[in-house]
């Protein structure tokens, strides 16, 4: 029986310097270098131009893109690295287009001139060809650090959708859960030991937790004990969804606090944090860096809530809208910031109330 | 003989030219929204896209007309963000939609703007033209208010402002108050009465026929039985969130000679058959025995900007088509 531990020791690095292992990563979205989105613009003819430009240009592109950036991520000393994303769109458009069932009809308002390819569900939703599996590859082959795959969750991905069919959202939200569980078994055959379901519709609605729940079930059956499976919640109210969470058959929840200041660190410290917390430490909304010193006092709210052998350290959110030097500049401290609380850790310099509170139950 | 009016409850999409021509003329950001004080630049695309649309729903064939309130980044909250003695906050929630819109503060008197009516006059002449506002109580709601002190005067102080601003409408066929918030947000026992002359008050200032519309489901009880008092003369049912709770309400506390009937999805894709619009309209007045409806206006229950272009213009067309109304049974009427 594998322990929380062993899946999360597989992503120490061998030349770690602290005996603590506070694991760095990021959610996933990263902004995309000017030429990326122009370069898809002319692919999808949005910008005339007479230069030839066909698929293979487009794809060579890309895995520019996500070779640059795999490698940024890498350079800023992530444990944990993702691409950025530099393939994707938005987050729910982009599985849109690869699930039978689908369809898109244009952009729709999300707030004042913020739009997105919000889908329509018309039809039975089918599994047709793998979506994420080419980009993992590529990823994985250019990586020197593990890979962490984000999808997209089924209630997302139904709740960010209409819903044209005769099914309720419910049940179609299981039914994209079945869809997203053969896509793990598929990155999992090819390699990915880390899997991240993305629910930021979770928390928003009243009882949405028990939808995700089931959903979750249907995900992670069958999925090796050894592979890592996070959850990434942002900006909703936790109160609604904690602690019946933990039932979830997850490892880790990745959740933003950074950007509400942490005001609703009490909910988690309320009752006991039974799995991995992976903690927002820098707001993917404010577009300056924290300081090292700010990020270390960030990671030390996360101690109340879990020892440190159950802290993942990552932003709130996908750092796609930050400037790209900033959203850098964000990696960077926080790596920074994690490996001197460890040796503060290792030396014994640190408090750990989380653990205080584990030894008093 | 019902008199069946096809109607919208105004907030469409920009067309999609229009989005990406504002999204570059005045950017993504928070600061980049509509205060009041746009370009000529802006102005023209919003003029050229308001045409637009009065164009399309002529086409579609609809009685009444609205100018689309395209202007309206914060939705309903827009009145109230444009003008001079309130502050913009940050961006929240938009009800239980994944939309958000700023935080209007109200830090001094809400005097007369005229920013609805200076949309409504660059309409030009529009035979069924409808106007369409926020109602008080959703202005109170999505509000904070920092220069009234209380609940009662800050709703009064709404009611007035709205009264003023439609004031300076030019002539109106009717006039459409969008009131989401007394479903999503009720009012509580001691605010419903102030509320409903806060309604009066808006009502009161124009001799335009007034639909108070509320929406996102149906009306608490009594919130309904308070509406009913009110000076309107229409309240709006959205059938299609809840047409068992909007018709208890019309069987158990009546409602006005005409109302407006939500019975197209104003947040689904799915266009509705005119067939099954016009069964929605026999369904209710076959299960509304006691009530004798002089005038329905088939509507969208919310709305129309959560929609794409392509599925908005669909639904103009079913509505327009849905006045085409047969009488197939013998009703009380």
């Amino acid at each position: 029986m594998l322990t929380m531990t062993d899946v999360r020791e597989q992503f120490r690095p061998e030349d770690h310097p602290h005996d603590h292992f506070l694991l760095t990563t990021v959610v996933g979205s990263y902004p995309k270098p000017k030429w990326t989105d122009r370069v898809r613009d002319i692919h999808d003819g949005e910008i005339d131009c007479d230069a030839s430009f066909d698929e293979d240009h487009w794809q060579e592109a890309a895995d520019d893109a996500a070779r640059l950036i795999t490698q940024e991520h890498e350079r800023s000393g992530l444990d944990v690295i993702v691409d950025g994303e530099m393939r994707r769109t938005e987050m729910v458009e982009y599985f849109a287009h690869r699930i039978d069932g689908y369809e898109l009809n244009g952009p729709v308002k999300v707030w004042g001139h913020n739009y997105f390819d919000k889908p329509s569900i018309t039809d039975t939703v089918e599994y047709d060809e793998p979506w994420l599996v080419d980009e993992f590859e590529f990823t994985d082959a250019v990586a020197d650090r593990p890979v962490k795959v984000p999808i997209t969750g089924p209630y997302t991905l139904t709740n960010w959708a209409f819903n044209e069919t005769d099914r309720t959202d419910e049940a179609l939200a299981t039914d994209v859960a079945a869809l997203v569980n053969e896509e793990i078994e598929q990155l999992v055959s090819a390699g990915a030991r880390y899997i991240q379901i993305d629910e930021p519709a979770l928390a928003t609605t009243p009882n949405d937790h028990t939808i995700v729940g089931e959903c979750l079930e249907v995900i992670a059956d069958g999925i090796p004990a050894d592979v890592r499976l996070g959850l990434h919640v942002c900006y909703g109210d936790y109160s609604r969804i904690y602690p019946e969470i933990l039932e979830y058959p997850v490892h880790e929840y990745d959740l933003e606090l950074a950007n509400g200041d942490y005001e609703q660190l009490s909910v988690f410290t309320e009752h006991e944090f039974t799995k991995d917390l992976a903690l927002g430490v820098v707001d993917a909304h404010t577009a300056s860096v924290e300081p090292v010193s700010q990020i270390k006092a960030n990671i030390e709210k996360g101690l109340e809530v879990v020892p440190p052998e159950r802290l993942t350290i990552s932003p709130d959110c996908g750092l796609k809208l930050l400037p790209r030097d900033v959203a850098y500049g964000k990696m960077e401290n926080m790596v920074k910031a994690a490996r001197e609380v460890e040796a503060e850790l290792d030396a014994g310099t640190i408090d750990v109330p989380a653990r205080a509170m584990q030894a008093d139950d | 003989m019902v008199n069946v009016v096809a109607s919208t409850p105004g907030l469409f999409p920009l067309p999609d030219w229009a989005k990406s021509e504002l999204a570059d003329l005045k950017g993504h950001q928070k600061s980049d929204l509509i205060d009041g004080s746009e370009s000529e630049d802006v102005t023209a695309v919003y003029d050229r896209a308001r045409s637009a649309v009065i164009e399309r729903q002529k086409e579609a064939g609809l009685d009444r007309i609205v100018e689309g309130q395209l202007r309206w980044d914060d939705m309903l909250a827009h009145p109230l963000c444009v003008h001079d003695n309130v502050e913009t906050r940050g961006i929240i929630r938009y009800y239980d939609n994944n939309n958000f819109y700023r935080e209007p503060v109200v830090t001094g008197p809400l005097t007369q703007s005229g920013d609805m009516a200076r949309d409504l006059n660059r309409v030009g002449g529009v035979s069924g033209l409808q106007a369409v506002i926020p109602g008080p109580y959703s202005l109170f709601d999505l509000a904070t208010d920092e220069q009234y002190g209380d609940e009662s005067a800050f709703i009064a102080a709404i009611g007035e402002f709205l009264a003023g601003e439609i004031s300076e409408f030019p002539s109106v066929e009717t006039i459409v108050m969008l009131e989401p918030s007394l479903v999503e947000a009720p009012p509580d026992d001691s605010l419903a009465p102030r509320v409903s002359e806060a309604i009066d008050t808006v009502a009161s200032a124009t001799d335009a026929s007034v639909i108070c519309q509320p929406y996102f489901g149906a009306l608490d009880e009594k919130v309904h039985a308070h509406l009913l008092d009110a000076d309107i003369d229409a309240v709006g049912y959205d059938f299609i969130t809840d047409h068992e709770q909007s018709l208890y309400n019309i069987n158990e506390y009546g409602t006005k000679s005409e109302i407006a009937a939500g019975v197209v999805d104003g947040q689904n894709t799915r266009v509705e058959e005119v067939s099954t619009i016009h069964e929605r309209i026999d369904w209710v007045r076959e299960n509304t025995p006691a009530a004798s409806f002089e005038t329905i206006y088939v509507t969208a229950n919310t709305g129309l900007f959560y929609l794409p272009e392509s599925r908005f213009e669909a639904k103009l067309d079913v509505l327009a088509a849905a006045s085409e109304y047969e009488e197939v049974h013998a009703y009380n009427d």
